[in-house]
C-alpha cells in the first residue's frame, strides 16, 4: 500500500484512509461541519467531502453536475493523454460499468426499473424465514462458547448467506465473495492490481453461471436477468455481469457492516439491550437510528460541471465524497445526533441515499439487519467487547467492524 | 363549519424514490405499486385516530415526498 503522509489539515488536506478518520471520524466531521462544511483534499486527484446534510442532499439530487460514473473515490493509475489530448480511462474502465449505481439520466431508470420488483418489502418478506434460519444456525456454532466474534463469526454471513440464495450461488462460495470485497472495496482503494484481479476473477465467475443458467434455468435473480427486456431489448452480457457484480458486493459488505455497528452500540450500552429485549415493539425505531447513526455507506460522484454547493466551487473532474454517514450526524436536522437514541421517532436519515440512486436493496438491508438482532438478543440478550482495544473498523466506502470480538453468559 | 376536519395524506410521486418509511410507519394510510413506490391508500383521507401516524410519516419521509394537509 501507498505510504501517504499524516494528516495535518482536515479541511484542506484530508485523508479518508487515515487511520483517525477510520476508526472515529464523526468528531472530525463535527469540527469540519463547523469550520469547512465542505472541505477539500489534492489526494487521489482532488476530493471534496461536504458535511452538511443540506449540500450533501444538494449534490445527490443534481444529477447534471454530479455524474454516478465514478462511485468509489479510489488512487487512480496515472492518465495517459491521447492524441486528442483527451485523457484515456484507466485499464479496465470499460468494464466497471454496474448498472444503475454507475448509471446518469436516462439510462438510469430503466436499468433500476428492472430490478425494483425484486426488493419490494412483500418480495424481501418472502425472504425472512430463510434469514432467521441462517442466523439461528450461526448462533448454533458459539451460543455454548461464552464468546465470539460478532464481525466474523456472525454479521459477515448472514447478507452472504440472503444474497448467494437469490443470486442462486452455493452459501459455500461465501469466502470467495467476502474476498472479492476486500480486494475491491479495501485493497483496491490504494492499489490497482487487487481491484483489477478482483474484477477479472467476478467476470469468470459471472460468466461461468451465466453459461450455467442459460443451459438450466433456475428461479434465481441471474435466470431472470437473462429474460429480461430493457427498452424491449435482451441486456448484454456486459450489463447483467455488471447489474450482479453490483447486487453482489452491495448486498454483502454493506448489511454486514451494519449489523456489526449495531452489536458493537449493543455491547456497550446495557439499557439499550434491555430496552430491546423487553419492549420489542421499539426495534423498527432503532433499527431506523442505528441505521442513522453508524449509516455504513459514503457512496461518490464525479463533478461532471463545474458548479457551485453550499457557497464552494466545484471543479470539473474532481470527485466528491457523498457521506451519507455525515449528513446524518448534521444537528442542524437532526437534534442531538451525537446521541444514539433508540425511540427517536422523527428521523428522516439518508443512509439509503437520496434521490434517484435510492438503494434499491434498502428493504432488504432492514429486513436482515433486524432479523440478525431479534435472533441475537432472544439468544444472547447480554454480551460485552471482550476487549474494545481490539475492535477495528473498516476503510473505503463501506464502514463497519472488521473485528468484534465480544463475550457473553 | 364542518363539525368534522379531515387531514389528507398527499404522496408527491415525482419525489417518492421508495424508501418505503411511510408504508412502515402507517400501513393503512399508504401502498406501493410494483415498484415499490407510495402512494395514499383511497383519496389519502386521514380516518380519525390516525393522524399521528399521517405526521409521522410525513416527517420520516426522507425525500420530502409526503404533505398532510387539511382535506
Amino acid at each position: 500500500m501507498t505510504d501517504r503522509p499524516p494528516v495535518s489539515d482536515w479541511a484542506k488536506d484530508f485523508d479518508h484512509l487515515d487511520p483517525r478518520w477510520v476508526t472515529e471520524p464523526y468528531q472530525i466531521w463535527d469540527e469540519l461541519r463547523r469550520q469547512c462544511p465542505v472541505a477539500h483534499t489534492e489526494r487521489y486527484n482532488g476530493v471534496y467531502f461536504p458535511s452538511r446534510y443540506a449540500d450533501i442532499r444538494a449534490i445527490a439530487y443534481d444529477t447534471e453536475h454530479f455524474s454516478s460514473r465514478r462511485v468509489v473515490v479510489r488512487e487512480m493509475p496515472p492518465r495517459v493523454p491521447t492524441d486528442s489530448g483527451k485523457p484515456k480511462s484507466p485499464p479496465g474502465a470499460s468494464t466497471l460499468a454496474s448498472p444503475p449505481i454507475t448509471s446518469d439520466p436516462p439510462y438510469h431508470r430503466p436499468a433500476r426499473m428492472l430490478l425494483l420488483p425484486a426488493f419490494t418489502p412483500d418480495a424481501i418478506g418472502r425472504l425472512e424465514a430463510k434469514t432467521r434460519a441462517i442466523c439461528g444456525d450461526l448462533i448454533d456454532r458459539f451460543a455454548s462458547n461464552g464468546r465470539c466474534d460478532a464481525a466474523t463469526d456472525y454479521a459477515q454471513h448472514v447478507p452472504v448467506a440472503v444474497i448467494a440464495h437469490m443470486l442462486g450461488l452455493p452459501e459455500g462460495d461465501g469466502e470467495k465473495f467476502r474476498r472479492w470485497i476486500h480486494l475491491l472495496l479495501h485493497e483496491g482503494i490504494a492499489e490497482n492490481a487487487s481491484f483489477t484481479q478482483a474484477l477479472a476473477e467476478m467476470d469468470d465467475y459471472f460468466r461461468v453461471q451465466i453459461a450455467n443458467r442459460r443451459s438450466v434455468p433456475g428461479e434465481d435473480l441471474i435466470t431472470f436477468l437473462l429474460g429480461a427486456r430493457m427498452e424491449d431489448q435482451p441486456l448484454s452480457d456486459e450489463h447483467i455481469i455488471g447489474t450482479l457484480r453490483l447486487l453482489l458486493i452491495a448486498g454483502i459488505d454493506t448489511t454486514w457492516s451494519a449489523i456489526g455497528s449495531c452489536l458493537w452500540h449493543l455491547a456497550q450500552h446495557r439499557d439499550d439491550r434491555r430496552r430491546l429485549v423487553t419492549e420489542p415493539a421499539l426495534m423498527p425505531l432503532a433499527v431506523e437510528e442505528f441505521l442513522r447513526a453508524y449509516a455504513p455507506v459514503t457512496m461518490a460522484r464525479q463533478v461532471a460541471k463545474e458548479t457551485t454547493v453550499g457557497g464552494c466551487p466545484f471543479k470539473e473532474r474532481e470527485m466528491v465524497l457523498l457521506s451519507f454517514p455525515a449528513a446524518n450526524r448534521d444537528p442542524e436536522v437532526f437534534p442531538q445526533a451525537d446521541r444514539v437514541q433508540i425511540d427517536r421517532a422523527e428521523n428522516r436519515h439518508a443512509a439509503f441515499g437520496l434521490g434517484i440512486h435510492r438503494c434499491i436493496g434498502s428493504n432488504l438491508a432492514r429486513m436482515e439487519i433486524t432479523v440478525a438482532l431479534e435472533e441475537w438478543l432472544t439468544r444472547i440478550p447480554n454480551f460485552d467487547l471482550a476487549d474494545p482495544a481490539s475492535v477495528t473498523w473498516s476503510h473505503g466506502p463501506v464502514r463497519g467492524p472488521r473485528k468484534l470480538p465480544v463475550v457473553f453468559r | 363549519m364542518p363539525q368534522h376536519k379531515f387531514l389528507q395524506v398527499i404522496v408527491d410521486p415525482e419525489r417518492c424514490q421508495g424508501h418505503n418509511r411511510c408504508k412502515a410507519i402507517a400501513p393503512r394510510l399508504f401502498e406501493l405499486d410494483e415498484l415499490g413506490h407510495a402512494r395514499a391508500v383511497g383519496d389519502g383521507t386521514v380516518p380519525p385516530g390516525l393522524e399521528d401516524k399521517a405526521r409521522l410519516a410525513e416527517a420520516n419521509c426522507p425525500e420530502f415526498a409526503i404533505k398532510v394537509a387539511q382535506a
